[in-house]
This record gives structure tokens, C-alpha cells and sequence, in this order.
């Protein structure tokens, strides 16, 4: 790892101010990507912004005491905190699922929920669930509609400095995540979030392309009739998908529907 | 490439109870700092790249791969390692039952598989074979196949959860 200079600032103001006077900063929170990265050299900031000890990114809220209404979770929340949250497991099962389904326990222990969107890896599960959920992710300044957030690989609607500080979800009547997990990296070889609203249907896939996206085909044929078999008619592209050495762009594609089909099967038994 | 200015950062960290002030480079691994900067080299290195636990400790509380974190992440933190978790003449009920079940051979990974277990036990009173191996996930052993470790946590979980009794009882 190259030698960098590290701060940690006690206010998102301080945060955001120190990011504006550095050569070449980053933040970190969890660093389950970040610290990784750099002993591979991968990424070498000057200097290291640590956001662990900002009151405002932490905590996992409702809005409001009404039935429905969104739930609000800081952007430091660990992973496994969300998925032990009493209040994420009675209002928004499905945010604590995908928690859960992420790395391994260590990472969970450590990961946290801003860190992994604002570093969007095409194969990480909370894209899907942003997606699906209706969204909305809180800067310092601004609220970027999950639908705007994820641009491509590893690229995000955040301007340089952004901070997330906390995320809105919206919960659905009904919804599950379906992911088939590449057994060695624990990562998404594709992950697809179906959540059913009382305005509709909205499926988030996460690992197919690069980046998370709305599989909106899905979404009009399953507004339609929501039955699994539905899922069979419609036509997922590949052009533009992800093609590895664990799975072809067509492979993937194909996983899309296999995917949703089963979230379609679990939500109606 | 970086215009670092070679700071060095004073820490204080608990470890195993005890705090220690350090003054260290903000490139320096957690791990580093436990095994290098005060000689405790029960937590070993097995990958350094975050994939096999080999380096897992408790930080505040919870299973983290020490690898991965900064020394600097774990100032005024506090820090459990396998040193801290038991003694030869006190073993803690997982090394117990690790040793009990047979759960190591070269005994390289022992010492993360231990820290993971307790963290599991810690998390969940219901510890299934499944749930075990699916706990173990961040954890490699290359010697064993497992069997004898999921085995192991399972005796070692039952085993603190029995202890936990005892002090409620008390």
C-alpha cells in the first residue's frame, strides 16, 4: 500500500470542506473494497477521509410512525446491522435479506451500506435493492433518485466530495431477492430484487450489467398478469452485459429470468 | 501515486483489555500493528487479501479481518484477539472444543476460525450445522475438509451458551 495522509473529521461539513482542500482524497467508512484496493495498488489517494465518526450518517429510522412509511438508513450502517434491525426486519424484510446475502460474516461486520453504493460494483447487491425499492439517496446537499444514481461500472451520480449520508426506502406490500451467488466471492453473479407496490411491479438486477439496472420489460409483463410463467415471453437483451470467466453475457441474461421467475413463485405462494 | 507527507498518527488501543498508545504510519494494517508493533502473533496472515480469516479479531465486539482495516480505523477501539479469549491453564469453551473435536491439523487458520466461531455463537443461541458453515464462509482451512470444525463450533457454542447460563444463574 502507498503511503497516504489520514483525517477524521467529527462533522460532514469538516468532511466535505478537508475533501476540497486535499490533492487527491477519498473517504473511507467500511473499506471492504477501498483498504483492499489500495495493498493492490489499485487505487493510491494522498489522503484518506475516515466518515466513521459522523453522527449523521448513522442510524436506521422511519420517517414517520405511519404504516408504509420509508425507512430512512444511514450511510454507515453496517451491513449486519441492517440485517439484525428490528426495525428494518418488521417494516422492509427484504433490505435485511439482502444484507445478509453480502460477502461473508466478517464483511458484514464491517461493510457498510454507503460504502458499497457509492463504490457501485456491478456485482454487489444493494444496487438491486435501491432500484426496486424506490430509492432515494441523501448527500450533503441533494437527493439523488435511485433510478439516477447508478450511471456504469463503478460510476455513480456523485460529484466529487459527495457524501452519502443516509438512504430512503420505500416499503413494498411484498417482495423477495433472488440471487445466484458465485460461491467463492459470495458476490452477485446476478442478483434480482422483485418488489410489488400498490402502483406496480419493480425489478432490480444487480451483476448483469455494469451496473445495476430496471429490468423494465419485466415490469410491463408482470403488471400485466403477475404469474411466473409470464417471465418466459419476454426478451431480455445481453448486448452490453457482463461476460466473465464465471458467466457469459447470455448466461446472465438467462438468469435474469430464472431469477425473477423464482422471486414470482416465492411472492404468490 | 501519492504526495503523502509521512505523517504518523497517535492511536490508543484496547487490546485485550489493555490499552496501548502507538504512534504509526496511516498505511499501517491492524494486523500489522497486533503482530509487529506488540508482538501478538497468535493472529496470523494467511491470504492479505481478505479471503481466508486467517487475521480475524474482534474489533468493538465483532468479527473483522484485521488485513483489512487500518490500525488508524482502531484507535479508541477496542480489540479481542486469541490471546485475550483464553489461556493454556483457561482455554475458552471453542478452543476447548476445537481441541476436543480434533478441529485443527497444521493449526494455521485455528486461531480466525476461533475468533469467527465465538463471534457466531455471540450472534446466534440456534447454530446449526448449515448455519456454521454458512458462518464460516470468510474462513479457509486447507488441511481439515471442515467437518471436524463445524463440529467443533457447534460444541463450543452449546459449551458458552451453557456458561452464560451458569452466570445468569449466579
Amino acid at each position: 500500500m502507498y503511503a497516504f495522509d489520514y483525517h477524521r473529521p467529527t462533522s460532514l461539513a469538516d468532511a466535505k470542506a478537508l475533501y476540497a482542500t486535499l490533492e487527491d482524497p477519498m473517504y473511507v467508512s467500511g473499506g471492504m473494497t477501498l483498504i483492499p484496493s489500495m495493498k493492490q495498488r489499485l487505487a493510491a489517494p494522498s489522503d484518506l477521509i475516515d466518515l466513521s465518526s459522523l453522527i449523521e450518517l448513522q442510524g436506521i429510522a422511519q420517517l414517520n410512525e405511519v404504516q408504509g412509511a420509508a425507512c430512512r438508513v444511514g450511510g454507515l450502517s453496517r451491513h449486519n446491522e441492517v440485517a439484525g434491525s428490528a426495525l428494518i426486519q418488521q417494516h422492509l424484510p427484504v433490505l435485511g435479506q439482502v444484507a445478509a446475502a453480502i460477502g461473508d460474516n466478517q464483511v458484514r461486520n464491517r461493510g457498510t451500506l454507503g460504502g458499497s453504493i457509492a463504490n457501485a460494483d456491478p456485482a454487489a447487491d444493494l444496487p438491486a435493492a435501491l432500484l426496486a425499492m424506490k430509492a432515494v439517496v441523501n448527500t450533503q446537499d441533494r437527493q439523488i433518485p435511485a433510478d439516477d444514481f447508478f450511471l456504469d461500472l463503478f460510476e455513480t451520480a456523485l460529484d466529487a466530495g459527495d457524501i452519502v449520508v443516509s438512504v430512503d426506502f420505500s416499503p413494498p406490500l411484498q417482495a423477495v431477492y433472488e440471487k445466484f451467488r458465485h460461491p467463492a466471492s459470495g458476490y452477485a453473479v446476478v442478483g434480482v430484487l422483485v418488489a410489488r407496490y400498490a402502483d406496480g411491479v419493480r425489478v432490480g438486477v444487480t451483476g448483469a450489467g455494469p451496473c445495476a439496472f430496471r429490468a423494465c420489460a419485466m415490469e410491463d409483463t408482470l403488471n400485466e398478469e403477475f404469474v411466473p410463467q409470464a417471465v418466459d415471453a419476454v426478451d431480455i437483451p445481453d448486448a452490453g452485459f457482463n461476460s466473465d470467466m464465471h458467466a457469459s453475457a447470455e448466461y446472465r441474461a438467462h438468469l435474469i429470468k430464472v431469477l425473477t421467475k423464482r422471486a414470482a413463485q416465492t411472492l404468490l405462494s | 501515486m501519492s504526495d503523502a507527507t509521512g505523517q504518523r498518527v497517535e492511536i490508543t488501543v484496547t487490546v485485550n483489555g489493555e490499552p496501548h498508545r502507538s504512534r504509526v504510519a496511516p498505511n499501517t494494517l491492524l494486523v500489522t500493528l497486533l503482530r509487529e508493533h506488540l508482538g501478538l502473533t497468535g493472529t496470523h496472515v494467511g491470504c492479505d487479501t481478505s479471503q481466508c480469516g486467517a487475521c480475524t479479531i474482534h474489533l468493538n465486539g465483532a468479527a473483522v479481518k484485521s488485513c483489512a482495516v487500518l490500525a488508524v480505523q482502531a484507535n479508541e477501539c477496542e480489540v479481542l484477539t486469541i490471546e485475550g479469549l483464553g489461556s493454556i491453564e483457561n482455554l475458552h469453551p471453542m478452543q476447548a472444543a476445537f481441541r476436543d473435536c480434533h478441529a485443527l491439523q497444521c493449526g494455521f487458520c485455528t486461531p480466525g476460525m476461533i475468533m469467527q466461531a465465538v463471534d457466531l455463537a455471540q450472534q446466534s443461541s440456534n447454530l446449526d450445522a448449515d448455519a456454521i458453515r454458512q458462518g464460516l464462509e470468510g474462513n479457509l482451512c486447507r488441511c481439515t475438509g471442515y467437518q471436524n470444525i463445524v463440529e467443533a463450533v457447534a460444541k463450543g457454542a452449546s459449551m458458552m451458551a451453557a456458561t452464560n447460563a451458569l452466570a445468569h444463574e449466579a
